[in-house]
């Protein structure tokens, strides 16, 4: 029992050793690089703790930060599915249903084909809306940044 | 009566008794018949209950591959508090004689799992557009009955819904009568083709006065009273 513990001092001691070198060459090997969260860009991502995953925020739309902006989501758009057959946000935000759901229309400039030329109704340009718009979270930052909307 | 002893007269023999006898077995039998009865319709039930279970519906390929595995995204599948919807739950009526009826139409689904109309998802696909408006249809006729067996619009808490949420609820929902599937469709599963006019009118998917019944003009006062006296 004694002999054994007394091995595996030295072995454990060496391992260490050899993971701090390995771990230090490691880090070296970043050139200079860091990732924003300021961890090694070889380690694998830490999943983010604390708060959780983020509810989406159900408000009145939010205010738009430059021209152009694609509004983010004012509501929660948990099971709102986008497929080649169908698209549940123009359930809502079509230029046919828009009123009756007290929804945003989708603004002309969706309306435009790949050709420049505009259509009728919405162009499959536009179909997958989560390309473009996201819901609003009250997350902070992961950077601090200077960044303010134009006036 | 039953003096003479050459004339052997049973005492089952003597008329009194024998109306008491016919009375008896008479309401033996009743009785025997309605337990029976009782018991029959129990086993029925429970035969049916069992076909009910979400491990009998994800026997058959068609449905786990395709419908359950979408089902599985959904807030009915899972969900912060556990409490779920099974397949049974949206798709079979609780009260015995609609469901009967309703088991009673699943011999045709019988025949095509036989035929094998939807046994690809190519076909399932195909054939989704049919079955999704079988489904809303029934869910249109019964005021969403299922839905309500757990949802029930009188103890809504509009204060906890989200904004849009109480719009449409105090307007289509309970001034207008509209059922929960005309605003509610592809809640589990996804949605077959549409013609949401994307490019170009698109004649081969699902138009909108299908998808979006046009709302009933009449307006009723604001309870939920109207909406379920019409499911009865
Ligand atoms: C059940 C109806 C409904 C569905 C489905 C829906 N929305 Fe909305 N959406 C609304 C309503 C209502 C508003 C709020 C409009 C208001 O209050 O002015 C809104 C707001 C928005 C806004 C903000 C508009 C602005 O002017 O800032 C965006 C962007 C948006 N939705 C995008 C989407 C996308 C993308 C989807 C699909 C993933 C979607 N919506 C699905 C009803 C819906
Ligand atoms: C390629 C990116 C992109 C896609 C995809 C896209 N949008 Fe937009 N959307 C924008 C931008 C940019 C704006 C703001 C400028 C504008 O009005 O065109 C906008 C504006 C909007 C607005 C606000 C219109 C207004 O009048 O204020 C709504 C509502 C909207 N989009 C809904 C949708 C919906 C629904 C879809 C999916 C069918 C969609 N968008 C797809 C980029 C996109
Ligand atoms: C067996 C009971 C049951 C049945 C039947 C049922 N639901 Fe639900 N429903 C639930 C539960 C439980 C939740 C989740 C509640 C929660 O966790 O917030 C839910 C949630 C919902 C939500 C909220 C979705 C969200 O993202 O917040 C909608 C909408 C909904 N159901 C519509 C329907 C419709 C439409 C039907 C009929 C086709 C139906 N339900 C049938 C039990 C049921
Ligand atoms: C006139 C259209 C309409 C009808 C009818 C309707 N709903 Fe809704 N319901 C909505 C809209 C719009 C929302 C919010 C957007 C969303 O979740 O898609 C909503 C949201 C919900 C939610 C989530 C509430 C929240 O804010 O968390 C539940 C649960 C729900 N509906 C159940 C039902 C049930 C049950 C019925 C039938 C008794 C019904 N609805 C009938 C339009 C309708
Ligand atoms: C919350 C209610 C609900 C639950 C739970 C549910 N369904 Fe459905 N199902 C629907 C509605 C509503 C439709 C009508 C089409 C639509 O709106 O998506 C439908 C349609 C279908 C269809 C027709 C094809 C289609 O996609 O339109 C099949 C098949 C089906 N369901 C099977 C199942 C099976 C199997 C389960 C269990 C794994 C299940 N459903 C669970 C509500 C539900």
């Amino acid at each position: 029992m004694k002999k054994r513990f007394f091995a595996i001092v030295p072995a454990t001691v060496l391992a260490t050793g050899l993971m701090l070198l390995t771990g230090v060459s490691q880090a070296s090997d970043d050139g200079g690089l860091a990732t924003l969260r300021g961890a090694p860009v070889s380690a694998s991502e830490k999943s983010p703790t604390g708060d959780g995953l983020k509810k989406a925020i159900e408000t009145e739309p939010v205010e738009r930060n430059y021209l152009d902006q694609p509004p983010v989501i004012s509501h929660a758009i948990d099971d709102y599915r986008i497929t080649k057959d169908a698209n549940k946000c123009l359930d809502c935000h079509s230029v046919e249903n828009y009123k009756k759901e007290k929804a945003t229309r989708v603004s002309k400039t969706h309306f435009e084909a790949y050709d420049g030329k505009t259509l009728a109704n919405v162009s499959s340009r536009r179909q997958f809306c989560t390309q473009c718009h996201i819901p609003q979270t009250d997350a902070k930052p992961l950077v601090p940044n200077t960044f303010q909307h134009a006036k | 009566m039953g003096t003479d002893p050459s004339v052997k007269v049973s005492a089952s023999d003597r008329p009194g008794k024998r109306r008491g006898e016919r009375k008896r077995i008479i309401s033996i039998s009743v009785m025997v018949t309605f337990v029976l009865g009782i018991v029959f319709a129990g086993v029925f039930n429970v035969a049916l209950d069992w076909t009910n279970q979400e491990e009998f519906c994800l026997f058959c390929h068609e449905m786990k591959d395709n419908v359950y595995r979408e089902y599985q995204t959904t807030i009915h599948y899972t969900n912060r508090t556990g409490v779920r919807a099974v397949c049974a739950d949206c798709h079979v009526p609780r009260e015995f004689v609609p469901k009967l009826i309703r088991k009673v139409k699943a011999a045709k689904e019988v025949w095509h799992k036989i035929l094998g109309t939807i046994d690809t998802p190519e076909k399932f696909a195909e054939y989704r557009p049919v079955i999704a408006q079988n489904e809303w249809k029934r869910m249109k006729d019964n005021n969403s009955q299922e839905c309500r067996n757990c949802h029930d619009p009188k103890f809504f808490d509009f204060s906890q819904q989200g904004y849009r949420s109480v719009n449409q609820h105090q307007v289509g929902l309970l001034a207008k009568g509209q059922a929960c599937i005309d605003c509610h469709k592809g809640v589990a599963h996804r949605l077959p083709r549409l013609d949401q006019g994307v490019n170009l009118a698109d004649p081969t998917g699902i138009s909108l006065e299908i998808f979006r019944p046009p709302v009933p003009a009449k307006e009723t006062p604001l309870t939920g009273e109207t909406t379920t006296e019409s499911a009865k």
